[in-house]
């Protein structure tokens, strides 16, 4: 028998300030779907890098635009999208340097993408650059 | 709301001590590596960044640490991290920062590598 599904909806302007908010935002669902402390923290952590991505590379920080969070969750797993409308860009092309190699190269960025691979259960992208770009990310609910 | 970001410097037997505290994320973390930068800038190159106040870190705190470090050990420094939350700690680990920085449980043991290297 399917569960019923819950849908919760954020949507703030883009910028790197609400970030805090919408980490409140994915917490709060996240505990309420049922997720262990552990699990809501890498919800957090993953959520916050799709977002900050979108900020800054989507949209350019261009706080006229909007990013929206989508969380919708049964008893087995919660799903997040992010959703923004900008220059979107397929990150499975993006070359994954090892962590060495951005030290030695002197980066500060290239981290995101793997952290939310690693801290989600699933990962797709639907991309339409300048329409509509759609991060899914799902986790899990362990019983 | 979760702490707000806190960001202080100050200077202890001639190591410079930058106590974050709250959360290192897109928004906050420039003001992170201007703090970094100035220190180097002033010919401070031993760092340590006390964590035992943050709450909460993300890759743009974490890319702060990571652009720096080449060039600080470079010219005979090094960023020593201390006082790490588990959570904090965790996502330092995902990434495998502790092949690359020294993490140290509290400042007096950080001030002490540093004393002894």
């Amino acid at each position: 028998m399917s569960s019923v599904e819950r849908k919760f909806t954020l949507q703030v302007p883009s910028s790197t300030e609400n970030l805090a908010l919408i980490r409140e935002f994915v917490t709060s669902v996240g505990a309420q779907a049922g997720l262990d402390e552990s699990g809501v923290a890498q919800l957090e952590l993953a959520v916050d890098e799709a977002c900050a991505n979108v900020i800054e590379h989507a949209y350019g920080h261009d706080t006229t635009k909007e990013v929206m969070v989508r969380a919708v969750f049964d008893d087995e797993s919660l799903r997040i999208s992010v959703i923004d409308e900008g220059r979107g860009f397929d990150p499975n092309k993006v070359q994954q340097e090892t962590v060495e190699q951005l030290v030695h190269e002197r980066k500060s960025g290239g981290l995101g993408i793997r952290l939310i691979k690693t801290l989600m259960d699933e990962v797709s992208y639907e991309i339409v650059p300048g329409q509509k770009n759609e991060l899914h990310m799902t986790k899990r609910i362990k019983k | 709301m979760p702490n707000p970001f806190a960001i202080q410097t100050s200077e202890k037997d001639g190591l410079s001590i930058i106590t974050l505290e709250g959360f290192v994320d897109a928004h906050t973390a420039p003001q992170f590596e201007n703090a970094i930068q100035s220190e180097i800038e002033a010919g401070r190159n031993r760092v340590i960044v006390n964590c035992e106040k943050l709450n909460y870190i993300s890759s743009a705190g974490l890319g702060v640490f990571m652009s720096f470090i080449e060039e600080v050990r470079e010219i005979g420094g090094d960023i020593k991290i201390c006082g790490l939350t588990p959570k904090v700690k965790h996502t330092f680990e995902i990434l495998g920062f502790q092949d690359i920085f020294e993490m140290l449980d509290d400042q007096p043991t950080a001030v002490q590598r540093f004393n002894a290297s």
